[in-house]
């Protein structure tokens, strides 16, 4: 075994060979880096049905993954969509708390389900002006802007709800969101929302000239500028459809469990950027996809749910979150690196 | 004579008390090359980032073709046919030579409001004859940016410089960073410029890359313009001594 190991670190590294196979691959990962997050998921599947006997891959077990995912998804784009253009949002897990709370006080005050729901949104759309006009306007990072937006926040929810979680009326209509649908009631509503918003969200970051801006903007800021991009509007979208997608998400995950906690989403804002990071999103702006930042939640959904299942001690969960964030940056960089050492251009 | 395509008149800019530009006088003939040369801190980079709608000068006016126009954004020198290649390269390096060819005027398959949705077919094929037009010989539009060399870059700036037919074309300081071999080929295509119709303002602080490729020599220091002359009637030493 030890041989085996000095053998390793004697020079035998596996070097890629210029051309052919290894070329290959190395270029398709430099169009499209999510592929090894989804490459990790599968195998990630495999383990886990493996260790749990199948019990991972069983209806009950893939409804409860998949019931979590487009609440954490959906705050995952839009941190991702930030992040492409440039910009961080520390805000969206106390914004994630913020709208349902709004949204539960408004009903509960008579204001009808729909118009809650619009001022909901206005609401985080509000936060996330918010955040780009202090960001934009005095020129500091974004991330100490939403930093201080974070706690700012959190503490309207606590004072908007006294610290008590305001009754949801029962009243409301939230099966649009919560009603299992699918095959054996496999999903619910909330996935169809989710995958439209990923399918809009997607179509528009690589179809769309706005989407070419977003990556410009964050790939090279002088560059977008030169060419005549509106870089600050384009920040400026990004915060407040980020700011509105948390919100949202929330909302969603109020109406799954029942109620108005004013401390739900609490740490999300990180497990977003994991998310968004584990899925290829870079940290520096200009990379990064919609789907990679959907696989990266779904990675961490898994992990989660994975070691419960194969009877691992839950607590490892975060530490195992922790070294994937980082294998998966370290993995990138040296990808990255490689490829271009390489010589993909040929 | 005729009217100048380019017409700077009284050019006045202060930055936060510096006196960057002070009453610039600069008339560009079409179909010449003029070599705009000049110290760190001269007012040249001022100057061309005003033409190309980066800055917006604070006294002034300039005429493009005889008209007065007010250049209030980059989008708005590119309407007027300035395009302009920066030194340190306006290309997004984490981006496809396609997509960079085409910040900001992606070709679209329909819009609402300026937003839409990008005709990628066609942004491939155009993509493919600007880089042919300039003789560049890439992999695929589809390569990114950073996978190309310093030159390679340089190239894919001038491919989109031209492919959206620009009348007047600034380059600043398009040989910085750049091989023997790669500045040649820049330096040629600068001097080939009139011949394609369109008018060049090269920005250099090497006065032998002037030489070799203009018509006509500006010199700037501190924010006035010194010296403006054929390239014939004037030497390196003389440029040198007023600079």
């Amino acid at each position: 075994m030890t041989q085996l190991i000095r053998a390793k670190a004697g020079g035998v590294v596996p070097t890629p060979a210029p051309g052919g196979t290894v070329r290959k691959l190395f270029r398709i990962y430099l169009e499209k880096p999510e592929l090894a997050g989804v490459a990790l998921l599968v195998v990630l599947t495999l383990v886990f049905a493996f260790r749990s006997n199948g019990v991972f891959l069983s209806a009950d077990n893939l409804r409860g993954i998949l019931g979590l995912l487009p609440e954490v998804g959906l705050v995952s784009i839009g941190v991702a969509l930030l992040m492409i253009c440039g910009e961080f949002d520390l805000s969206v897990g106390s914004m994630f708390a913020l709208m349902p709370v709004c949204v539960a006080v408004m009903t509960n005050h008579g204001v009808p389900f729909i118009p809650a729901m619009l001022l909901g949104l206005t609401i985080s759309a509000v936060v996330g002006f918010a955040n780009g006009f202090i960001t934009l306007v005095f020129n500091i990072p974004s991330f100490i802007a939403t930093l201080g937006m974070l706690f700012m926040v959190r503490s309207l929810t606590v004072v908007l709800t006294g610290g008590f979680p305001p009754l949801l009326s029962s009243e409301l209509p939230i099966g649009i969101f919560t009603q299992f649908v699918g095959p054996a009631g496999i999903l619910r509503v909330s996935f169809i929302w989710f995958a439209a918003v990923a399918l809009i969200a997607g179509a528009m970051l690589s179809g769309s000239n706005f989407g070419n801006w977003i990556r410009a903007t964050g790939g090279f800021l002088d560059a977008a500028k030169s060419m005549g991009v509106p870089v600050r509007r384009v920040k400026m979208s990004c915060f407040v459809i980020c700011s509105m997608l948390a919100g949202f998400a929330g909302t969603i995950q109020v109406f799954r469990l029942g109620s108005a906690l004013p401390s739900i989403g609490d740490g999300l804002e990180l497990q977003a950027v994991a998310a968004a990071v584990i899925g290829g999103t870079s940290l520096t702006g200009g990379v990064g996809t919609v789907l990679g930042a959907i696989v990266g939640a779904l990675l961490i959904r898994v992990i989660d749910n994975g070691l419960v299942m194969s009877q691992v001690d839950a607590n490892w969960f975060k530490f195992t979150v922790g070294a994937l964030t980082v294998f998966a940056v370290v993995a990138n960089s040296w990808l990255r690196r490689t490829a271009r050492r390489i010589k993909v251009e040929g | 004579m005729t009217t100048p395509l380019i017409s700077v008149r009284n050019l006045h800019k202060w930055y936060s008390g510096v006196h960057a530009l002070k009453g610039v006088n600069l008339d560009v003939q079409p179909g010449e090359v003029c070599g705009l040369v000049g110290d760190n801190g001269a007012g040249k980079s001022t100057l061309i980032k005003i033409l190309a709608g980066v800055h917006r000068p604070d006294r002034g006016e300039i005429r493009i073709g005889g008209h007065p126009v007010e250049i209030t954004s980059p989008k708005i020198a590119m309407k007027l046919g300035i395009e302009t290649i920066y030194q340190d390269n306006s290309m997004v390096p984490t981006m496809s030579i396609a997509r960079n060819l085409f910040i900001g005027r992606e070709p679209l398959r329909f819009a609402i409001g300026g937003l839409g949705l990008i005709d990628h077919a066609r942004m491939r094929d155009e993509a493919i004859q600007a880089i042919g037009d300039v003789d560049l010989h890439l992999r695929s539009p589809d390569a990114l940016l950073s996978e190309l060399s310093g030159g390679q870059r340089q190239g894919v700036a001038i491919a989109r410089a031209m492919h959206f037919k620009s009348k007047v074309l600034i380059l600043d300081e398009p040989t910085n960073h750049l091989s023997v071999k790669e500045t040649k080929k820049v330096l040629a295509f600068v001097r080939s410029l009139p011949a394609q119709g369109v008018t060049g303002i090269l920005i250099s602080h090497n006065l032998h890359h002037v030489f070799q490729s203009c018509d006509r020599i500006v010199a700037m220091a501190r924010g006035e313009i010194v010296l403006d002359k054929p390239i014939e009637e004037t030497t390196v030493d003389e440029v040198s001594d007023v600079l």
